[in-house]
């Protein structure tokens, strides 16, 4: 126990730095998959069959395989296959092919999702923007957007809540993100070597954090309740 | 000249023929009430004449401009018909409005987003803002402006549906049974509103199962019966004196129903 409390300064020093690559992983995949998600909403949602028929065949790969073998491939098939290594040896190339694999993954989920929300919007709503002459762009940005997101926030909240925990499986491209580093203390890192807490000590940091996204999606939701 | 002229007006869903070829006009200043049992094509007229359902065949004209011709691929194009659109104005059956914004910011939404487009917002707003006010004003409604679809009555809807309809100023506004979504004590406010507008020299297109408002409030009514006209006229002449058969029929089957609950249909 002594030992713990000797080690711990170095252990969060090094899991601090771990959690602030897990941390930058989780928001740039939310940054690319909110939007993305909307485009493949709307390939899937088209009326031209080859588009949503196209759509709704990559939406079924992405959601039918593990993450685990996306991010496999994503990172190593370039290098392997095509001969043509484009990610670089470094962190920072497998930063960039985790946050692709996870780009596209989440943004077929959310793509259901909001696909989902589009359709449960009343299609009177619509029709009322098209009597009053707005135009399409215009009734979906003023009218649907507002009313999909308010019916979309539970089901999309617990997407949030899974990628904070999913963002370990770049572990499996050894992306230095806290699983790494907590791993690390295990082979030997910091002048620690042998020690298994830390990796079990990374649970707190996920614990924590999704409080912090639970409390502040449920502030959300509650913004919007003003309207029904 | 009239403000409207229909012209063999018709529309297929699937086999079946909704609408068996339309024709009417209507002069400014006219309320037509167009009455007949469900299904007999009322309300597809109503969406065809608004651009929601494109007829297969036949010819739409507004103040003698061709609004619409089947004839005519030009005039069927989506960035026509938008701005087409605006001659008619609709108010729903269901009202839907739009339950994020209050019942002011329902009422400046479309002339905010053209005057957005037009990039005259600016300089606009205010006079939108006074403008919207006024026609709140003018549905009663100056006390719930800022209050949200879900906080109003039925009846406050509709009633902050048609102004969001009027402040467009169209030059027929078309009603698709605005009460039979209304529990029978609030079918009177809307009426009353609805008279007023007739009052006031607007053109108007009323379906309604509402027979007495119809007689009451219209100059010109139209019964339809399984997707045609079956018969038109004066309303006291068709109400009283109706000619066809199917007319007749339709008629006595409300006067029975009606007295069953006689309350509904006097109170407006």
């Amino acid at each position: 126990m002594e030992l713990i409390f000797q080690q711990m300064p170095i252990v969060i020093g090094a899991l601090n730095q771990g959690f602030l690559q897990t941390l930058k992983l989780f928001s740039i995949t939310l940054l690319g998959a909110f939007p993305l998600g909307l485009i493949i909403a709307f390939g899937s949602l088209s009326k031209i069959k080859a588009i949503s028929l196209t759509t709704q065949f990559i939406i079924w790969i992405i959601r039918g395989t593990p993450l685990m073998i996306q991010l496999l491939i994503v990172y190593y098939f370039p290098g392997l296959v095509l001969h043509t290594p484009i990610w670089g040896g470094g962190e920072s190339g497998r930063f960039l092919a985790a946050a692709i694999a996870f780009i596209i993954n989440y943004s077929c989920y959310f793509s259901e999702i909001y696909r989902g929300g589009i359709q449960s919007v009343p299609v009177g709503q619509q029709e009322a923007g098209l009597v009053l002459g707005m135009t399409k762009r215009q009734i979906f940005f003023h009218v649907t957007l507002l009313q999909m997101i308010k019916r979309i926030v539970p089901p999309i909240s617990n997407e949030i809540i899974t990628l904070v925990k999913d963002t370990a499986l770049a572990r499996i491209i050894a992306l230095q993100e806290i699983i790494w580093a907590g791993q690390a203390f295990m082979k030997g890192s910091h002048g620690i070597s042998g020690a298994i807490w830390p990796l079990f000590f990374t649970a707190f940091y996920y614990l924590i954090f999704n409080g912090i996204v639970t409390v502040a999606l449920s502030w959300f939701e509650k913004k919007l309740e003003y309207f029904r | 000249m009239s403000i409207l002229e229909v012209k063999n007006i018709r529309k297929t869903f699937g086999n079946i023929e909704v609408l068996k070829g339309i024709n009417f006009s209507l002069e400014k200043g006219q309320v037509l009430s167009i009455i007949g049992s469900s299904g007999s094509g009322k309300t597809t007229l109503l969406r065809c004449l608004n651009f929601l359902e494109t007829p297969d065949a036949g010819v739409i004209k507004v103040n003698d401009e061709i609004l619409f011709d089947s004839a005519d691929p030009a005039t069927r194009s989506e960035n026509q018909i938008r701005k087409k659109r605006l001659h008619f104005g609709l108010v729903f059956q269901s009202f839907n409005l739009f339950p994020q914004y209050t019942a002011l910011e329902n009422v400046m939404l479309a002339p905010k987003l053209a005057a957005k487009e037009k990039k005259i917002y600016d300089t606009e707003r205010e006079i939108i803002k006074s403008q919207a006010i006024e026609i709140i004003e003018k549905v009663g409604l100056a006390e719930r402006m800022n209050n949200y679809p879900h906080q109003l009555s039925g009846g406050q809807q509709q009633r902050v549906a048609i102004a969001r309809a009027l402040i467009l100023n169209p030059d027929i506004l078309c009603f698709d049974e605005p009460t039979s979504a209304l529990d029978p004590e609030l079918t009177g406010e809307v009426l009353k509103v609805i008279r007023g507008l007739s009052d006031s020299n607007n053109t108007m297109i009323i379906v309604t199962h509402e027979m007495e408002f119809a007689r009451d409030v219209a100059s010109h009514v139209i019964f339809m019966d399984g997707g045609g006209i079956c018969e038109q006229g004066e309303p006291r002449e068709l109400f009283e004196n109706p000619k066809e058969e199917r007319t007749k029929q339709f008629l006595t089957r409300y006067k029975t129903s009606s007295q069953t609950f006689p309350d509904f249909l006097d109170k407006n």
